[in-house]
């Protein structure tokens, strides 16, 4: 069976869910997989990973653990350590800034953001958007070793598996570039790209405290991001990690609530591979509703803290 | 200080995706090109860069001998010459042979700094930037938002999930650009005569072959037709209702 080394997130000793989905990707495959952990935590984290399919689990520490360079070098030795035909990585920041670096340490090709990840003869092909999804290309590769990033909310989480085994590695060397800090956002706010839930806003709020109600509903599902339009970006109503879209970010929530937005050809380039998608817009010719599953047309502001109140009621019950 | 922008010509965003006659490429004879959006803001934080610690800005750009409307743009800007690596095939490159490519003219120029966009908007990889800095073993700090630079290294800040990330990184170094770094100059008249002036060399190169083969490439299946569920308030327990019966969330 082929091997697939996987770098896995953890936060204080948490497993965070796009590691597991890159976990079930490799699963799905038909691969066992390496897991390999770092920072503060990895010892916690690695013990409770029931991920099926996972045969070990390397936990890492030391200062290398903060370089991306030294960390991206530790993970192509292990990669050719483990004889692994894969290396995976979800497509969080840290997974894009470390994949391409290990597959050029590897002398290999990387795949960014792949939606789909399968078995092909003794390798793997690969699934990913072009264009910002307006084409889907499968690929595979003739180098050695097949890496490639996991979009999130995509892959299935496999649970069920027993306990890997663990070890530890100590990365000594500094390396050239250090991460000495980060400024946390508050724990409470999830990334759109990770949120089950999206609610994004566009310059149909009108202005910048237009956007409660979009908080409002937000904090009704509980586990939802607030998105929203580059239009209210460049407005600097919003910050731009929340932009959906062709220049922002790429999200496939299970739902995807679209207030007061167009629906502009680079928007919709974020946001069609969500798995539901809603469109509430005054103007029913707007293009989003071509995309959306369902639509409400009216003004927002009546509809949405109505939206917001029935949602809230409905989580009250359970 | 040697500093370079590297630059992809890329189909502009209204592009429409239709597939080309084999089967495994886009058809390329409807586009119209653009630079890609975030490789303007590493010529702009290039030139600033320039600006604040003296040196020479160079394009660099793998690509058709028609990218050089995109090269003079960047030049118009304040870049003071360019490079392009001519290579037909540029749009079927992949990133590591791309990156090999461009790695090999950033040593020869004896770059310092190397500025990139955090992903083309063609192929959305983004791996260029941090594979040719490993290529070349140069540091590397990805999506950055803000930037103080000296002339033997600096501090970086990058967007991540969890916050806003500070790294500190020695020179050499490749920095890939994410929005909010800078606010792009639009080019003056000035600007766009002496750009006609400055020099651009075209150095014809032999890219290695590609190690990612396509085995096909389609259209997205069209989302199934969606439903307007009516006006105002009224249709709002119609949405609760549909949320309920076609997802887990409610
Ligand atoms: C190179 C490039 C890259 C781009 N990248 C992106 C990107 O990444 N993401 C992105 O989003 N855009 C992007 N765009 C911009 C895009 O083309 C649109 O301009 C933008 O998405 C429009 O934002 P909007 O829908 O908020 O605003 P508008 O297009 O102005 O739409 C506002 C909508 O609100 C509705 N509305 C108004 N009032 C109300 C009300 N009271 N209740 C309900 N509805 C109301 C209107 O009917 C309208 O449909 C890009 C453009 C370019 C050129």
């Amino acid at each position: 069976m082929s091997n697939i080394v996987v770098f896995v997130e953890q936060e204080g000793g948490n497993l965070r869910q796009a590691s597991l989905e890159a976990l079930g990707a490799a699963h799905q495959a038909g691969a066992t997989a390496v897991a390999v952990l770092c920072g503060d935590g990895a010892q916690a984290a690695a013990a409770k990973l029931t991920a099926q399919g996972v045969s070990a689990a390397i936990c890492l520490d030391g200062p290398g653990t903060h370089s991306p360079d030294a960390l991206s070098k530790a993970l192509a030795d292990i990669v050719q350590a483990q004889s692994a035909s894969g290396f995976l990585a979800p497509a969080t920041s840290r997974g894009r800034d470390l994949a391409p670096r290990v597959a050029a340490h590897l002398d290999c090709v990387l795949f960014s953001d792949v939606t789909g990840f399968a078995a092909n003869g003794g390798g793997f092909e690969v699934t990913r958007p072009w264009l910002a999804g307006k084409a889907i290309a499968t690929l595979t590769t003739s180098g050695a070793v097949l890496c490639a990033t996991t979009r999130l909310n995509t892959f299935p989480i496999a649970g069920g598996g027993a306990a890997p085994t663990v070890t530890s590695q100590t990365l000594n060397d500094a390396g050239k570039a250090r991460v000495t800090g980060v400024e946390a956002k508050g724990q409470a706010k999830l990334d759109v790209t990770e949120a089950p839930v999206v609610v994004s806003g566009g310059r149909g709020l009108k202005e910048p405290e237009g956007f409660q109600i979009i908080e409002d509903l937000a904090a009704a599902f509980g586990d939802a991001a607030v998105g929203a339009s580059r239009a209210v970006v460049d407005l600097g109503w919003r910050p731009h990690s929340e932009q959906v879209g062709q220049t922002g970010k790429t999200v496939a929530p299970k739902l995807y609530i679209a207030v007061g937005i167009s629906g502009a050809i680079q928007h919709l380039a974020g946001m069609r591979t969500s798995g539901t998608i809603v469109a509430i817009n005054k103007d029913p010719e707007a293009p989003i509703f071509k995309v959306a599953d369902y639509g409400i047309v009216g003004d927002a502001f009546e509809i949405v803290p109505a939206l917001t109140a029935e949602i809230k009621a409905i989580k009250a019950k359970h | 200080m040697n500093i370079v922008a590297c630059v992809k010509r890329v189909p502009n965003t209204e592009a429409v995706a239709e597939i080309s006659a084999d089967g495994k490429g886009l058809d390329a004879k409807n586009f119209q090109y653009i630079a890609s959006f975030y490789d303007e803001i590493a010529v702009e934080q290039a030139v600033q860069t320039k600006e604040a610690l003296g040196g020479e800005v160079i394009v660099l750009s793998l690509g058709s001998a028609a990218g050089s409307k995109e090269i003079r743009e960047s030049m118009a800007k304040g870049a003071d010459k360019a490079v392009l690596l001519v290579d037909e095939e540029w749009q079927s490159r992949d990133c590591r042979a791309t990156a090999k490519a461009l790695a090999c003219q950033l040593s020869e120029l004896k770059a310092d700094v190397v500025f990139m966009g955090k992903v083309a908007t063609d192929r959305d990889n983004g791996a260029v930037g941090p594979m040719a800095a490993t290529f070349l073993g140069y540091a590397c700090v990805t999506d950055v938002v803000a930037l103080e630079l000296t002339a033997t290294g600096g501090t970086a800040k990058r967007e991540t999930e969890a916050g806003i990330e500070t790294v500190e990184f020695s020179l050499p170094a490749v920095i890939t650009c994410n929005k909010g770094l800078n606010e792009p100059r639009y080019a003056g008249l000035k600007g766009i005569m002496a750009a006609k002036k400055k020099p651009l060399d075209e150095v014809q190169v032999e890219v290695i072959a590609n190690q990612a083969q396509v085995v096909r490439a389609s259209l997205p299946a069209p989302r199934k037709e969606g439903r307007i569920l009516g006006e105002g308030v009224a249709a709002v327990p119609a949405l609760i209702q549909a949320l309920q019966t076609e997802t887990t969330l409610l």
